[in-house]
């Protein structure tokens, strides 16, 4: 442990850190769009869809791997291709999770199946699965924060619609809102979004970036904007501290992005369950309040009783 | 106040892959008036609603409303879906379920944002719900969510307001709040109702006139014209009593088990809902 510490100055941290300046950056800007496309995800139930494109896009990258094209590019054209898949076939009945569990495992064995064929490399392989982000260059650095950020303005662009379609599609439907298209859309950009978080944590664990931070945000706000905003910070705060901290070690980044993600999830769980408590009392409180004023005008909310769950 | 009549049908007729759902339907409702659509399930009453949201296209005939064509995302159509609770965890409160029936089909950001606190403020005003404006919706009951529908339904100051079995899963309370709330809001603003209900009873008071689907025909007239012994054997081709108890009308019918689920009606069953609409006797008598 001496030998440790003394080996290990906080001068050659930020050397180190000056290394991956590259990563910390692409990282950061892909922590801030998964929480903001989480969100989505969240609403629109698609978590395991999200799992599944990624596997796909697993895929993909194997089998650029195997024809000797680029690696990201294919992982990219995977998860797009399977996320518009998704998108398509389940327009009608809206099962996108049956889908997603139709179509994954046949992604993920085809994916194996590129792999075993390709006789480069082994280190590859597992890359793929577990994230590389430390490797980034100035150009992949370039496109995924482009990508990123591209896909953060659509969806702020199409937010109110897109909010309105995922709570209630059918009232959107007939008040004039595009609900198949934004649905496509979704998947196209959700596609994308997984695609390059695959970069960072790896297509095991794109559920820490694209789920969790919106998760734990959900659990401690029903503000929009605001739950938008935290669950931004969350991935911000996973991604990049993530990365920080797996500079003082000889882990893999991906553990420490999935457990910063998880520690903050638990902790806006318990926060969440005061809230909810203080919200039940408070209605048990209007619906006392009611009661003793007599039911009141016509039209005024007579038993207030929202002590649901 | 509007003028002439804010919905008209006019030989109106719709099916599916060649088969006639309804037909022959005429029909005109004047400002305020509340019209009261019933009916087995698969007999047309939410097709009727898709036709008048513009979802639905007309195989004959004409749907207008406020003198226009009746169109998808018409401003002058107000819409409560049938009742469905929305998940614990929605991030939204009450004023930003409200908003978005204001502004939720507008892509970009929203840039008006104090004129538009103040539509939503008055609107939930007016439908009751200022209590619990802030509160997140997934927390709040069934009753105050359709409050809070009634008051994305009324967003546009709609000349007709379709109502899709709006009372659904709530409980007699709520019920009639909701229905007084709709009927005042309406006759207020002078808003035709159009009101989807497998049952009479809740809304019964308020209804100006009653429309009854079945069998591929249905009826139109003021509540006592149409739910009668008489009117509804005929338009059953069956034995169906229509019995008054204390200003409610139970109808009984051994054979009403049988008849909305025709071969021909099977296949429309689905857009409609999961109530058991010819249980009209057992579900009424315990009221």
């Amino acid at each position: 442990m001496d030998q440790f510490l003394s080996s290990f100055t906080v001068e050659d941290y930020w050397r180190l850190f000056d290394l991956v300046r590259n990563s910390v950056i692409t990282a950061g800007v892909l922590g801030l769009m998964g929480g903001l496309v989480g969100v989505f995800i969240m609403l629109r139930r698609t978590a395991l869809v999200v799992h599944g494109i990624a596997e796909v896009s697993f895929a993909g990258a194997a089998l650029a791997l195997l024809l000797g094209l680029d690696v990201v590019a294919g992982s990219a054209v995977g998860a797009v291709v399977l996320a518009l898949l998704i998108g398509g076939l389940s327009l009608k009945d809206k099962d996108t999770s049956g889908v997603a569990g139709v179509l994954m495992p046949f992604g993920l064995g085809l994916g194996i199946l590129f792999l075993s064929l390709y006789d480069g490399r082994s280190s590859n392989k597992f890359g793929l699965l577990t994230g590389q982000i430390v490797g980034v260059d100035d150009v992949q650095t370039q496109t995924l924060v482009t990508g990123a950020v591209l896909i953060m303005a659509v969806l702020v662009l199409v937010w109110r619609p897109m909010l309105f379609a995922s709570v209630d599609p059918q009232l959107a439907r007939a008040r004039g809102v595009p609900v198949n298209a934004l649905s496509l859309l979704f998947m196209g950009l959700l596609g994308g979004a997984v695609a390059m978080s695959v970069q960072v944590v790896g297509a095991l664990l794109v559920l820490s970036l694209l789920v969790v931070p919106a998760a734990a945000a959900l659990k401690v706000t029903a503000r929009p904007v605001l739950a938008v905003g935290l669950s931004m910070l969350f991935g911000l705060i996973s991604a990049v501290g993530g990365i920080m901290l797996a500079l003082t070690g000889e882990v893999p980044i991906s553990p420490y992005i999935t457990t910063i993600a998880f520690m903050i999830y638990l902790v806006c769980l318990a926060a969440g369950r005061g809230r909810g408590r203080r919200r039940r009392r408070q209605a048990a409180q209007m619906l006392d309040g009611d009661r003793t004023s007599g039911s009141g005008a016509a039209g005024a909310p007579t038993a207030a009783a929202s002590s649901r769950g | 106040m509007r003028e002439g009549p804010v919905l008209a049908l006019h030989d109106a007729a719709v099916g599916f892959d060649g088969r006639t759902l309804w037909r022959q339907l005429d029909l005109q409702l004047a400002p305020g008036e509340f019209l009261a659509v019933l009916g087995p399930n698969g007999a047309g009453k939410s097709t009727l609603l898709k036709v008048l949201l513009g979802l639905q296209k007309l195989t004959a005939g004409t749907a207008e409303i406020a003198g226009r064509p009746a169109r998808r995302g018409s401003s002058a159509v107000g819409y409560i879906p049938q009742q469905h609770t929305l998940p614990t965890e929605t991030p939204l409160r009450g004023r930003d379920l409200v908003a978005l029936g204001l502004d939720g089909h507008r892509f970009g950001l929203r840039l008006r944002g104090r004129s538009e606190r103040r539509e939503v403020d008055r609107l939930l005003e007016e439908v009751g719900a200022t209590e619990y404006a802030d509160m997140p919706v997934g927390l709040l009951s069934g009753g105050e969510q359709q409050r809070l529908r009634a008051a994305q339904a009324l967003a546009g100051d709609p000349a007709v307001l379709l109502c899709d079995e709006p009372l659904h899963s709530l409980d007699l309370h709520h019920q009639q709040a909701i229905t007084d709330l709709i009927q005042r809001q309406a006759a207020e603003r002078g808003a035709a109702v159009v009101f989807v209900t497998h049952e009479i009873n809740p809304v019964i008071d308020h209804v100006d006139r009653v429309l009854y689907f079945a069998r591929g025909q249905h009826r139109i007239g003021a509540t006592r014209e149409v739910m009668r012994t008489s009117v509804l054997s005929e338009l059953y081709d069956a034995p169906v009593d229509v019995l008054e108890h204390r200003g409610r009308l139970v109808v009984m019918g051994q054979h009403l088990e049988g008849h909305h689920c025709t071969p021909e009606d099977e296949r429309t069953a689905a857009p409609e809902h999961d109530s058991a609409e010819p249980r009209h006797d057992g579900r009424i008598g315990a009221h």
